[in-house]
C-alpha cells in the first residue's frame, strides 16, 4: 500500500513554559515491509537537535524549544510504501540481544492472573504457533473498550478488568510471552484501517515476540493479527514508555493540554 | 582460624613496620591521646562525614580514623598495581564488547543471559562506543589480603566507585600531625590524584569537543551520602560542581548555567545513577538528571564518566567470570584472584551453601555497603536460619563466598596497639593511560574480631603507604 500519514501533536500551556526537550521516536523502520519516501518531522520554534540509529534500530532524534511559550505542535508527515511480510520484521538491522527483552517492566509485569493466562496456553513446540496462541488468549481474555483504561494501566490491572485498548494487549502479550521465555517487546507505529476496513485515524502499538530460525515477528492481538500492509513501524522497546514516540519534559509550572491527530490515508495507485 | 598480621613474622616485626613499631613505642599515651583528639577535630572541621541510614538519629557521621598507618613494600605494590590495571582493561574490554559484538557470550565464555538479562545491562546504549572505547573511567577494586604474598578481589566497582577522598584526607591529616614520619620514611605521594582524574576525564573529551575540555562533576545533591566528595573533588581537581537542574540540553549540546552566560559541557563525571540520568531515557520521574542528555551522549556530543551501562560489569555475578575476561581479552593469566564464590542459582552450589551455611559469607548479588549480608561464623544460629528463609525465597539474589581470613594490621586500641582486619579499595583511572596512585583506602574493622570493613557497619579508616625503593 502506498500510505499518506499525517500526525500532529499539539501541547498546550496555561502558563508560558522556558523550555522544551523532547526525544522523538518518530521515523518509519528500515525493513522488508515498509519503504520511506519522504518523510518530515517538525517542532514549532524547535531546534532539531542530535539524530542517530540506536541499537534497536530506531531512528531517535532530539529537539528542543526555547521558551517562554505557551504551544508547541509537532507535526509529522510522509509517505511511506508498505508491503506485507506476514508479521516478520525480515531485513531489519540491529544490534541488541533478544534475552535483552526478557526484562519485565512495571507495566508488563505478570502477576498471577498474567501466570495463568500464559500457562492455560498449550505447550507447543513450534514457537510459532505458540506466539499465535498467545496472542489469541489475550485478545480473548481482554475486550477491546475505548477508554476502558488510562495510560498507566498495567497488563494485570488491564487482564483483571477484562478490557482494555491496544496499549493494554501488547503489554499484556508481552506479559505472557516473557513468562513463557519468549523475548518480546512493544511496538509503536500507526495503522491505516481494522480489519473490517473501518479507517483507524489513531496511533497504533502491537507487540513483537522473537521467535527463533524467524526473528522478531508482530502480534496485533487487539485485532487479532499479525501486522501487514496496513501497519507502519516507527520503534520498540521494552513496553510503551520505553517505545513511546514522543517523550518530552517541559519545564515550567504551567499545566500540559494535549491534542492529537492522526491520518494514515491510502494513495491512489 | 589464623590471620596473616602484615606487621609480624613470627615474633619479628616485619621490615616495613620496623620505623612504625619504634614510633608506637616511643609514644607516651596522652600524646596519643591529644593527637586522636586533634585528628577528630581536623576532620570535623573539614565536614567529612558519611551517612549511615536506616538507624535512626542524625545520619551524618564522622567516620573514625585510624592514626597507625597500613603499609606496602615497594615490591609488593608493584604486584598489586599490575593486577589492578590488568583487571581495569579486561573490564573495560568487556563493556565495550557486550554493547558491541558481544563475541565472548558467542565464544561461550559466559552465559548470555547472565549478560542480558542483567538488570545493569543498558539496551539503549548497545552500538554506542565511548571515546577511547572506555566505559569505566574510575574502577575501585576491594582487595583482601590473607598472606604474604596472598591477595584476593572482592569485587570491582565500575559504577562511581567513593572513598577516595578519604584516601587524600587521611594522608593530608597524616602529614599535618606527624610531619616527622614522612621526613623520615620514603613514602610514594598520592595527592596527585586529583590531577589525573582530571586528565584522565579531560582525555576521553567527545571527537567534537575542541579546545580544552570543560569537565564538571554531577552531583544529586547535597542530602547524598557522599557529596562531601562530590565537591572535594571538584575543588581539587578545578571543575564545577553541578546538579541536573544547572545542566540543560540544546541542540546538540549540554551547557552548563553560568554567571557569564551557557557554558559548554564536554565530559561529566557523574555520581547519580544511571535510572536517574534522563527522564527522556530511564525514569521519567526523575528530576535529579538533565532530560535530553542520553540523545547528546548517544550521539557523541558529550562523554559521560563512567558511561551508561557500565554497572553490567560489576555486578556479583558476572564477578565470577573476570578472570575468564582477563583470558579472553588479553590472553593472559589473571595476576590478581577471585574469591571463590558460590552462585546460588546453580543447584550444586545451592546444596553446598545451605549445608555449610554457618561458615559462609552470604551477600545480595546487588547489595552494597555491607547490608543485607550474611557472617556465618559471626552469626548465632538463629541468625543464619533466619538468613536461610531469605534465601529459600530467592535463591538466585545471592552469592556465598568462604569466610576469608583477612589480614590484621595493628591499630590503635584503649591499650595500645592490637591487630584488626582491613581491607584494600585502590582506585585505579582509565582514560588514554591507566593510571593508579600508589595507596588506596584502607578500611579496618575496628570491633575486636569483626571481619566486617564497611563504615556503616563500625568500620574506620587508615592512610596507606606504599615505601619508596
Amino acid at each position: 500500500m502506498k500510505l499518506q500519514i499525517s500526525h500532529e501533536t499539539v501541547y498546550g500551556y496555561d502558563q508560558p513554559i522556558r523550555n522544551l526537550v523532547q526525544s522523538l521516536r518518530l521515523t518509519p523502520s528500515v525493513f522488508e515491509g515498509q519503504k520511506t519516501h519522504e518523510w518530515e518531522i517538525d517542532v514549532t520554534g524547535g531546534m532539531r537537535g542530535p539524530g542517530f540509529r540506536d541499537g534497536a534500530g530506531d531512528w531517535i532524534e532530539g529537539w528542543t524549544v526555547r521558551g517562554p511559550v505557551q504551544e508547541v505542535t509537532v507535526r509529522i508527515s510522509g509517505r511511506v510504501d508498505t508491503r506485507d511480510t506476514a508479521g516478520v520484521l525480515r531485513g531489519h538491522r540491529e544490534m541488541i540481544h533478544p534475552l535483552a527483552y526478557l526484562r519485565d517492566t512495571r507495566p508488563t509485569r505478570a502477576d498471577d492472573g498474567l501466570r495463568d493466562l500464559a500457562a492455560q496456553v498449550g505447550g507447543s513446540a513450534d514457537l510459532l504457533d505458540l506466539s499465535h496462541k498467545l496472542s489469541g488468549a489475550v485478545a480473548d481474555a481482554i475486550r477491546y473498550t475505548n477508554g476502558s483504561t488510562h495510560a498507566a494501566t498495567t497488563a494485570a490491572e488491564a487482564l483483571a478488568l477484562g478490557e482494555g485498548v491496544c496499549q493494554d494487549h501488547a503489554h499484556a502479550l508481552i506479559a505472557v510471552a516473557r513468562e513463557r521465555d519468549l523475548p518480546a517487546r512493544y511496538v509503536s507505529g500507526y495503522l491505516h484501517s481494522t480489519q473490517d476496513g473501518q479507517s483507524h485515524d489513531a496511533a497504533h502499538a502491537w507487540a513483537e515476540i522473537f521467535v527463533d530460525g524467524l526473528g522478531w515477528v508482530g502480534f496485533d492481538a487487539a485485532n487479532r493479527c499479525c501486522p501487514d500492509e496496513r501497519y507502519v513501524r516507527l520503534g520498540s522497546g521494552l513496553d510503551a514508555q520505553d517505545a513511546a514516540p514522543i517523550r518530552g519534559v517541559a519545564m515550567g509550572t504551567g499545566t500540559e493540554k494535549l491534542a492529537v491527530a492522526v491520518r494514515v490515508e491510502e494513495l491512489a495507485q | 582460624m589464623s590471620y596473616y598480621n602484615e606487621m609480624f613474622e613470627g615474633k619479628q616485626v616485619r621490615e616495613p613496620y620496623a620505623m612504625l613499631r619504634a614510633w608506637v613505642d616511643t609514644m607516651p599515651d596522652d600524646f596519643r591521646q591529644m593527637k586522636q583528639a586533634e585528628a577528630e577535630a581536623l576532620f570535623r572541621r573539614i565536614g567529612i562525614t558519611f551517612a549511615v541510614y536506616g538507624e535512626g538519629g542524625d545520619p551524618d557521621r564522622l567516620i573514625p580514623f585510624d592514626m597507625m598507618p597500613r603499609v606496602f613494600e615497594q615490591n609488593e605494590w608493584r604486584k598489586l598495581e599490575r593486577g589492578i590495571k590488568q583487571r581495569a582493561r579486561a573490564l573495560n574490554a568487556f563493556l565495550r564488547d557486550v554493547y558491541g559484538r558481544a563475541e565472548i557470550v558467542r565464544a561461550g565464555r559466559i552465559p548470555a543471559r547472565l549478560v542480558y538479562q542483567n538488570e545493569a545491562y543498558e539496551k539503549s546504549v548497545v552500538g554506542v562506543v565511548p571515546p577511547r572505547g572506555v566505559y569505566s573511567h574510575i574502577i575501585g577494586i576491594d582487595l583482601v589480603r590473607t598472606g604474604k604474598d596472598e591477595f584476593f578481589v572482592l569485587e570491582d566497582n565500575c559504577r562511581t566507585p567513593s572513598g577516595v577522598s578519604y584516601m587524600l584526607e587521611n594522608r593530608e591529616i597524616m602529614m599535618r600531625m606527624f610531619p616527622q614520619l614522612f621526613r623520615n620514611n620514603r613514602i610514594e605521594p598520592v595527592d596527585q590524584y586529583p590531577e589525573l582524574l582530571r586528565r584522565t576525564l579531560e582525555s576521553v573529551a567527545p571527537a567534537k569537543c575542541d579546545g580544552r575540555p570543560t569537565c564538571v562533576i554531577l552531583t544529586p545533591g547535597h542530602f547524598n551520602s557522599a557529596y562531601y566528595e562530590h565537591s572535594f573533588l571538584a575543588n581539587l581537581m578545578g571543575v564545577e560542581l553541578v546538579e541536573g537542574q544547572d545542566l540543560f540540553v540544546d541542540g546538540e549540546f549540554v551547557y552548563m548555567r553560568t554567571t557569564q552566560g551557557p557554558k559548554r559541557v564536554d565530559v561529566i563525571y557523574r555520581r547519580l545513577d544511571d535510572p536517574y540520568l534522563d527522564p527522556l531515557c530511564f525514569r521519567p520521574d526523575s528530576m535529579l538528571g538533565v532530560p535530553g542528555l542520553m540523545d547528546v551522549y548517544r550521539s557523541g556530543g558529550v562523554s559521560i564518566c563512567s558511561a551508561p551501562g557500565a554497572g553490567v560489569a560489576d555486578d556479583k555475578a558476572i564477578y565470577t567470570f573476570v578472570p575468564e575476561m582477563v583470558r579472553f581479552y588479553l590472553g593472559e593469566e589473571p595476576i590478581l584472584n577471585n574469591v571463590q564464590t558460590w552462585t546460588l542459582w546453580k543447584d550444586d552450589d545451592y546444596k553446598y551453601v545451605m549445608e555449610n551455611l554457618p561458615e559462609l559469607v552470604v551477600k545480595e548479588v546487588h547489595g552494597s555497603g555491607g547490608y543485607g549480608m550474611l557472617v556465618g561464623p559471626k552469626s548465632t544460629k538463629a541468625e543464619v536460619e533466619e538468613f536461610r528463609k531469605k534465601i529459600e525465597a530467592n535463591p538466585g539474589n545471592y552469592i556465598a563466598q568462604p569466610t576469608l581470613s583477612l589480614s590484621t594490621c595493628p591499630t590503635f586500641v584503649e591499650e595500645g596497639i592490637a591487630p584488626r582486619h582491613v581491607d584494600l579499595r585502590p582506585f585505579c583511572l582509565c582514560g588514554d593511560r591507566i593510571e593508579l596512585v600508589p595507596g588506596g583506602l584502607t578500611r579496618v574493622a575496628l570491633r575486636e574480631g569483626s571481619l566486617v570493613v564497611n563504615s556503616s557497619q563500625g568500620g574506620g579508616v587508615k592512610d596507606t603507604w606504599v615505601l619508596s625503593e
